[in-house]
């Protein structure tokens, strides 16, 4: 599998309030309503300007602070598949793979906003190629119940094939 | 190289999965209490029905709390309550009413979680439960559902980061001073996937309700979870509480943690988080003399009955009055909590004083409720997070600070020593 997309840049340590604010979710949990408000206390302009297909790339520490899902799915409301990041808060990485939002630990300090990139996903993780400079960083690997649930396309699918965990 | 010394974590997670558990591992683990939010409930009960669910694993093991939209102000927060309600009914399970308090708090104060338990709740200042001598740890919507389900979570078992406290506190230190500390010198990201094992000569010093808010802010640091030794304050506060039968859980002398770090607490002193990060920790006079605009005295971090006291102390002997154009919010974290206040006139002199209190749950903490401050204002406050928007608006700036600090710039409408 590949995917294609344009990065958007974000910093270190983007908390889930900054992804979506906790008081948008008190009306609604519509993420298409709710992908108008992604990044609006930080960056204003981006709802108006992500394109499905969009990469979100940031520093470290990316989904810090409240273990809030709305965060992992409004993101993938926007038509985002992927997230890369420096380093990853755990609450927003088990969200992200329990609802089949792919996140991919690299190194992302090459990548700057707007370039194209293409990620392949090999047996263990993800090779992300930079077309605009041509450089190649390679994701961790994932641990094999993470590997599971994300090819499942998430935990509810996983639960549903499954009837629980596989041990 | 062989390990044969095993942490807290090590022991907890290696009962619950009914096999040697090392850091690293993933193992899959029977949970003692699964908690639920009106602000994660919801998305989880779609996705247990999503799962094929059509029972719960053991509803006594299963909690939710309606704490986050307490009470409900809109129409939309009323029906996620109704939703949450009417799922507990159908399955049985527990719901705690409006008012009744923060899920993580009640389950402590009503003995619901005991040392030993794994306990999971989609809200992340669960960790909080682990001064219990537990491992606790926030979860999702999607892990609550299959949680609920199946009784089971699977978790990589956390390398742990020991924080050995000793000395002699100095008068006027309060435990959120000395966590404030610690997450400035260990970072926003400094125990990622980490647990935090409290330790150390000088724990005694620290009340059960001290210890709460030293677990609560491991989550600031990114720890999944962290906890506390069983002592002598840990078994009193347990008494008439939590069932006995429960047997406390100790770190082996040979561990090998991945980090250390030994807080001396005749080296501390009032601290201030600066907006708008946990983790920008200043001494408190380096931040004196900005003004204040609304003071917030509550959450899980801040909103006990001793912090409510010295806030109380520290209001009185600055003059007894709300600074003129200062909004004082107190919120206490339960109705217990509140009840014991009420009994021992305490509300009713904060609000002589010009407090206002509001009903007992996360309130103005992440805007979903209570107070919101006004465009531009600063705002100190005993919670947790001051992330920009936090209380629901992005030009408001939000310093955290103790609650003795919080009273003191009450009363003075600025930041303000309270020594």
């Amino acid at each position: 599998m590949t995917i294609d997309g344009r990065a958007r840049k974000f910093g270190d340590h983007v908390n889930t309030d900054y992804i979506i604010s906790s008081t948008r979710k008190r009306d609604t949990l519509d993420v298409s309503v709710l992908k108008q408000y992604l990044f609006e206390s930080t960056h204003p302009a981006f709802a108006a300007s992500v394109r499905p297909g969009d990469l979100i790339v940031a520093g470290r520490n990316f989904g810090c602070g409240s273990a809030m899902e709305i965060a992992t799915t409004v993101i993938l409301g926007a038509g985002i598949p992927a997230v890369l990041a420096e380093s990853f808060s755990r609450t927003f990485f088990r969200n992200a793979i329990n609802n089949g939002l792919i996140p991919i630990e690299c190194d992302t300090k090459g990548i700057a906003e707007g370039q194209a990139l293409s990620i392949e996903f090999i047996a263990t993780g993800a090779s992300v190629k930079n077309v605009t400079t041509g450089r190649t960083v390679a994701g961790a690997p994932l641990p094999g119940i993470m590997l599971s649930i994300l090819s499942a396309g998430g935990l509810v699918p996983y639960i549903r094939a499954n009837g629980g965990f596989q041990t | 190289m062989t390990r044969t010394g095993r942490t807290i974590s090590e022991k907890i997670l290696s009962t619950k999965c009914g096999q040697p558990a090392f850091a690293g591992d993933i193992v899959v683990c029977n949970v003692d209490m699964v908690i639920g939010t009106d602000a994660s409930a919801p998305m989880a009960i779609d996705y247990f029905e999503q799962m094929g669910g059509t029972s719960v694993f053991d509803p006594s093991k299963i909690l939710f709390a309606l704490d986050h939209y307490s009470p409900p102000e809109t129409n939309s927060t009323r029906a996620l309550h109704e939703r949450v309600r009417a799922f507990g009914e159908r399955y049985g399970i527990e719901v705690l009413n409006v008012g009744d308090g923060i899920s993580h708090q009640v389950v402590v104060e009503r003995g619901r979680v005991r040392p030993g338990d794994l306990v999971v709740g989609a809200d992340s200042h669960t960790v909080t439960c682990g001064a219990l001598n537990l491992f606790a740890t926030g979860i999702g919507s999607s892990d609550l559902a299959a949680a609920m389900m199946t009784g089971q979570i699977w978790l990589k078992v956390p390398e742990t980061l020991r924080v050995t406290l000793t000395g002699w506190r100095p008068r006027g230190l309060s435990a959120k001073d000395v966590a404030l500390a610690l997450v400035g010198e260990v970072g926003a990201e400094g125990a990622s996937y980490q647990a935090i094992e409290f330790e150390g000569p000088a724990l005694a010093q620290f009340s059960l309700e001290e210890r709460l808010v030293f677990t609560n802010l491991a989550v600031e640091m990114g720890a999944k979870t962290a906890m506390v030794p069983i002592d002598s304050v840990t078994e009193e506060y347990l008494k008439g509480r939590a069932s006995p039968g429960w047997e406390p859980v100790e770190s082996d002398s040979d561990v090998e943690y991945a980090r250390e770090v030994t807080l001396t607490l005749g080296e501390l002193s009032p601290r201030v988080a600066m907006p708008h990060s946990p983790d920008k920790v200043l001494l408190i006079e380096e931040a004196v003399g900005q003004p204040i605009q609304m003071v917030f005295i509550g959450t899980c971090t801040g909103g006990r009955v001793s912090d409510i006291h010295t806030a109380l102390a520290v209001l009185s002997r600055w003059g007894g009055r709300v600074a003129r154009g200062v909004q004082l919010v107190v919120t206490p974290a339960s109705a217990d909590v509140r009840a014991r206040l009420e009994a021992d006139g305490s509300l009713a002199k904060l609000t002589a004083m010009g407090a206002v209190i509001t009903t007992p749950g996360c309130g103005a903490c992440c805007g979903t409720s209570g107070v919101i401050p006004g465009d531009g204002m600063n705002v100190i406050s005993t919670a947790n997070r001051n992330f920009k928007a936090r209380m629901g608006n992005a030009t408001a700036s939000i310093y955290l600070a103790s609650p003795a600090a919080c009273a003191a710039a009450a009363a003075t409408g600025k930041i303000t020593d309270p020594r």
